[in-house]
């Protein structure tokens, strides 16, 4: 895929905005024992409530929960800095999202403990996040700026 | 410009290859960088925060002592005696059948049922049974007999002989000891004759209807040895013995004021209770109801509502005020107050009540230099909670407990001045089911921890407190040593003399006094 330096810049730029806030987001949960998604998973809303709540209240699949949660969020910010497997993780990043916003969603008539950082309708930061990973995913610049362009460099003629 | 230091799969990089290939890397400096920064002034925090701090947190909940089955006389089925029954295992096998209906299809129920079953055995066996009302006294039988925790149509035990009279109950020679959960003015009658065959006795709060009596049922039990345990439950409260070990280890600093109120808005709360359809002249027996009370002609709202007249309730400051009070006996060992200021008046529910439904009273403790100060009505929801004022911090407190320091606070003066603490912010918060108490650090605990919400789901496994002090009771009965409960007789004369002395305060629009050395209200 051909880009323009504008628009190489803008997708680069993207992409290291959203594995910054992946990265330092896990690992602040990675190096926080005491760290746990109870309280949140509680609070969740919607159809997906009771699975959700399901899990906070087993306390076997709350740790799992909480050590993939944290883990998963800290490779796939890694693997956007870094620019390698970034479309896996843009996948696994997607799934993520995609569950956070499950819990949490958007829509008219649920109220949440925690509170919210703005008003919205249906569509909320962490479905906007999704959809810029989307962008990610769609067009790569790892090849052009990132670690895939030095391990899956093509073979060059002499 | 190519260059030829690099190669992978027989390919070179030129120096733009290289930089644009790691051009990332020191975006991981910068993280690093925040990393160390946030788990730095987290620790520093933490540490700092937590030096001071050391409380003593209940460990779990004390076995039950081993021994042969209690054989216990319940006078009084109504609403509170059944609560009993269920603390201690029994619920009525039609409920069991509508309880499991409910949870079919709703989630709270269920859970209410998991908790009901997994509730301990208390190895004790109800053998009698009294209740002026006929449906309250078969009914309550009915549940007694249900040793099982089954539905209509399972296995049942023998069923408890109904007594007439609560006279011929605690003479009875198979009742060891007697559970009192009538109306606040037979608290003591039934108490006095049950002691006077050494049963020991569960009451129900307030301790007494009148002062005289307070202290003759204070005397019958120390001299009858007694096991005896007035129902607090709030005794069994772990945000309570947190506080208490807070306050000890002076976190907060000298108190001043503690605030308690009681808020309620709803009929129920403001003791409208139904009137059942199945009682009449000839269900209920009048006369022995009246008991002590002056006399009065049949009423089935008296019957019910008794709440609302002084002829047999104490009223806000003897029903309400004393959970609060005890808590805070518990917590702070406050004792019977220097003096007692009341004001208040029926203001809302013009019913004919003769008891207010808005009262103000303030307690002085001129010895301990601090003022308790109670506010309550029966016509609004707005909780102004339970706060302990203390010069360094105040502590809110329900079934959680915040710690929040005050701005102006000599001992936190240079953690607030470096930024450590937060005034008017929550620094400690103790929720139940958690094993410690924590220095909240982050946005999100600090909006949980208050509101009081983290973990507020019934959630791993929680205990009815009155489940807990019928068990404390019931193990020092087993024990045979002497141990009283946390909540004896003395804790008891304390609670009663202190709402007294609140009640007698509004009705004769006066300042009381309690007169420590000759032990009078004066």
């Amino acid at each position: 895929m051909d880009y323009s330096n504008g628009k190489l810049t803008a997708l680069v730029l993207l992409r290291l905005a959203i594995g910054w806030h992946f990265f330092y987001e896990g690992m602040v949960k990675v190096l926080t024992p005491s760290w746990t998604s109870k309280a949140y998973l509680l609070d969740s809303g919607g159809f997906a409530k009771p699975f959700f709540e399901w899990i906070a209240q087993n306390p076997t699949l709350l740790s799992i929960n909480d050590v993939v949660n944290a883990w998963v969020l800290s490779l796939v910010g890694f693997f956007l800095l870094l620019g390698f497997k970034v479309r896996p993780a843009a996948l696994a990043g997607m799934i993520l999202l995609g569950l956070y916003y499950l819990s949490h969603p958007a829509w008219p008539g649920i109220e949440y403990l925690f509170p919210s950082d703005g008003s919205y309708f249906v569509i909320n930061k962490t479905l906007i996040e999704l959809a810029a990973m989307l962008v990610i995913f769609a067009f790569p610049t790892a090849h052009i700026i990132g670690l895939e362009r030095l391990i899956c460099k093509p073979r060059k003629k002499n | 410009m190519e260059s030829e230091n690099m190669t992978q799969n027989g390919g070179k990089f030129s120096r733009r290859d290289v930089l644009a290939g790691l051009a990332s890397i020191p975006v991981f400096g910068f993280l690093g960088y925040g990393l160390v920064k946030h788990f730095t002034e987290r620790k520093r925090k933490n540490v700092q925060l937590l030096d001071d701090i050391d409380s003593i947190i209940p460990k779990g909940v004390p076995p039950i002592v081993q021994g042969e089955t209690i054989r216990i006389g319940i006078v009084g089925c109504g609403g509170r005696g059944r609560y009993l029954m269920k603390a201690m295992g029994f619920l009525h096998p039609d409920r069991i059948d509508q309880f499991k209906e409910w949870a079919g299809n709703d989630k709270y129920w269920k859970e209410y049922l998991e908790e009901f079953n997994a509730q301990d055995d208390l190895n004790v066996k109800i053998t009698a049974i009294c209740d002026v009302f006929e449906k309250n006294a078969r009914r309550g039988a009915e549940t007694a007999a249900n040793l099982y925790r089954n539905g209509t149509g399972g296995q049942m035990a023998e069923v408890p002989k109904r007594y007439l009279t609560y006279q011929e109950l605690v003479a009875a020679p198979d009742v060891d000891a007697v559970i009192i959960a009538t109306p606040d003015h037979l608290h003591v009658p039934v108490a006095l004759e049950a002691v006077k065959y050494g049963k020991h006795v569960y009451c129900e709060k307030p301790l007494s209807w009148t002062v005289p009596e307070t202290f003759e049922i204070r005397r019958a039990v120390k001299d009858a040895g007694i096991v005896f345990q007035l129902g607090h439950q709030g005794r069994q409260t772990e945000s309570y013995q947190i506080a208490k070990s807070l306050i000890k280890k002076e976190v907060i600093g000298k108190i001043s004021l503690i605030e308690v109120c009681t808020n309620r808005n709803d009929p129920n709360g403001a003791w409208v209770y139904d009137i059942d359809p199945e009682a009449s002249e000839k269900t209920i027996d009048w006369k022995q109801f009246i008991g002590p009370a002056p006399w009065h002609d049949f009423s089935l709202e008296r019957f019910f509502r008794w709440r609302c007249w002084w002829d047999y309730s104490t009223g806000l400051s003897g029903d309400l005020f004393t959970h609060e009070y005890d808590a805070l006996n518990q917590i702070l060992d406050l004792g019977i107050p220097h003096s007692a200021m009341a004001s208040g008046g029926i203001y809302f529910y013009k019913d004919g009540r003769t008891v207010p439904d808005v009262l103000n009273m303030a307690f002085e403790y001129p010895d301990r230099d601090l003022t308790l100060l109670y506010s309550a009505t029966l016509a609004s929801e707005r909780n102004r909670g339970k706060v302990i004022m203390g010069h360094d911090a105040n502590i809110e407190l329900d079934e959680t407990l915040l710690v929040v320091a005050d701005p102006k606070s000599t001992r936190y003066k240079e953690k607030i001045e470096q930024g450590i603490i937060e005034p008017h912010k929550p620094i400690f918060s103790y929720v139940p089911g958690q094993d410690k108490v924590d220095a909240i650090t982050t946005p999100t605990e600090k909006y949980f921890a208050g509101r009081g919400l983290l973990y507020t789901y019934r959630d791993g496994k929680t205990f009815d407190t009155s489940h807990l002090h019928l068990r404390e009771w019931l193990n020092c009965i087993r024990l045979n040593n002497g141990a009283q409960p946390s909540c004896d007789i003395d804790q008891g004369f304390e609670e009663a003399i202190t709402a007294h002395m609140g009640t007698i305060s509004y009705l004769e629009g006066r300042r009381t006094y309690w007169d420590a050395v000759n032990e009078k209200i004066v």
